[in-house]
């Protein structure tokens, strides 16, 4: 099983100042594994997903990509964020570009691949995400949601390994979240490997593989939903569970379940 | 009234000599000054200390002393370290390294409001430090940097006038020739001041227009609808 995973963090720590963003966690992602990180705001979620893709750089500890040490000195970080996704809370689109050229870009820049293979790629990944009709849309002219799905395109392009998700829908209008979740649930039944920061517990309760709760910059628990949802060891991820289930189960509900 | 016309038809080609002088020193002068302006904008915004200090020490010099006593340094000046310089040559440099000062700071500030987020989206694809300033954040922040930058050209096309005190056959020059020549000043003043109105007309003219073309749909900074 050991060849099997995709990416690991061993033992990382993140310290601001005199700040402890997280320290000593360790995490084994699997290929074609979803999975999704839960806790409280301000326990280095976030950060720990940046520190993945050498965004921002851990105090200690070690992360591997397909087994070898992204985070060791010299190592090309270009080369690293090729293949590892990632999708951001406000979206962050290339503001000048059409949705086609946001997709195209790293593609043609990054990849050096020809304008026309690239072209035909970029529209594959627009129409995976639902928005091949979109294509010539600049991001002011699209809808949250629309965005969104335009930046997951945009990191899909780049076929990458494994796909960081940092709280996708957060800033999203509570309609729109919906058409996200919808393509990253399809995306995680596709086996593309997954990890994902998310509030959304009818998302992880459906999608997730693994969900992992954490707090205060530690892994307090980790397990199937199953496992969290209703058997949860400590006290403190069923106090989470029941409280962040009491503020967002309503919205659920508005939705359906999803 | 008579009397001005009669100047103005009697000098006309003179004026417009001096006019295309004017031009040149702006057109040069504004080029030479993206091209210092985006350097220094950029060294300061994304270099390491040296490229940083430098900047910041090029930028505070020349916006902190008057254009003319950097013409009158580098004109008067130079020689005495064994550079020397045609009037032409002068004002040139002058008008650049003076341009480029101001031109660094519209930049700089249009840099800082495309923001950390359109770098991290970059990088976060794997496009270098580089390639994201170049592909990603710089056609951003030059359009956002229109209106404001779009003083410059206005403001240099004036500041040209202070080239005829070193003699480069500009048109303030041409007035005062005129003003000596035919002993009526006032006439031969108003005559480039109308000449200068005209010029700064068709260049906002010119920049309104640039304005409307680099618009990106959907996009506007601060809510500016357009």
């Amino acid at each position: 099983m050991e060849s099997n995973v995709i990416l690991q963090a061993k033992n990382l720590t993140k310290i601001y100042g005199q700040n402890v963003i997280f320290k000593d966690i360790s995490l084994d992602v699997t290929q074609g594994e979803t999975i999704v990180i839960i806790g409280p705001s301000g326990t280095g979620k976030s950060t720990l997903l940046r520190c993945l893709n050498l965004l921002t750089r851990v105090n200690s500890g070690q992360v591997f990509l397909d087994g070898k040490e992204i985070t060791a000195q010299g190592y090309n970080e270009d080369f690293v964020r090729q293949h590892i996704g990632m999708v951001f809370q406000n979206f962050l689109l290339f503001n000048h570009l059409t949705a086609l050229d946001n997709v195209m870009v790293g593609l043609t820049r990054v990849k050096g691949m020809k304008k026309p293979q690239a072209l035909e790629k970029a529209m594959h990944e627009l129409t995976r995400v639902g928005l091949a009709d979109r294509a010539g849309h600049y991001p002011g002219q699209l809808s949250g949601g629309q965005q969104q799905r335009v930046a997951i395109a945009r990191a899909l392009a780049m076929d990458p390994r494994v796909m960081l998700f940092d709280e996708p829908t957060s800033a999203l209008d509570p309609e729109l979240i919906g058409e996200v979740l919808t393509v990253m649930g399809q995306l995680a039944r596709d086996r593309m490997t997954m990890l994902v920061v998310t509030h959304e517990m009818g998302f992880a309760r459906e999608v997730a593989d693994r969900i992992v709760f954490m707090e205060k910059g530690s892994i307090v628990e980790q397990g199937s939903p199953d496992d969290l949802f209703n058997h949860a060891q400590h006290e403190r991820t069923r106090e989470f569970l029941w409280k962040i289930t009491e503020l967002y189960g309503n919205k659920e509900k508005q939705k359906g379940g999803q | 009234m008579s009397a001005f016309l009669d100047l103005f038809i009697r000098f006309f080609p003179d004026i417009m000599r001096g006019a295309g002088v004017t031009v040149l020193l702006t057109v040069e002068g504004l080029s030479a000054g993206f091209v210092l302006g985006l350097l220094a904008a950029l060294g300061r915004n994304y270099g390491g200390r040296i490229w940083k200090g430098l900047a910041v020490a090029y930028i505070e010099l020349f916006r902190g002393t008057p254009l003319l006593v950097q013409l009158f340094l580098i004109y008067y000046g130079l020689p005495g370290l064994g550079v020397t310089l045609s009037r032409e040559w002068a004002a040139f440099l002058a008008l650049g390294l003076n341009s480029g000062a101001y031109q660094a700071e519209y930049l700089r500030g249009s840099i800082l409001a495309i923001g950390e987020g359109q770098m991290t989206a970059g990088r976060a694809i794997g496009l270098s430090k580089w390639k994201t300033i170049f592909h990603i954040i710089l056609p951003q922040a030059l359009r956002l940097a229109i209106p404001a930058w779009a003083n410059e050209p206005v403001s240099l096309l004036k500041s040209t006038a202070v080239v005829f005190l070193i003699a480069v056959p500009e048109l303030m020059a041409k007035a005062k020739s005129i003003a000596a020549q035919t002993y009526a000043p006032i006439s031969a003043y108003i005559a480039v001041a109308i000449i200068y109105l005209a010029m700064v007309y068709l260049l906002d003219a010119l920049l309104k227009w640039a304005e409307r073309r680099s618009k990106i749909p959907g996009f506007e900074m601060e809510g500016k609808k357009a």
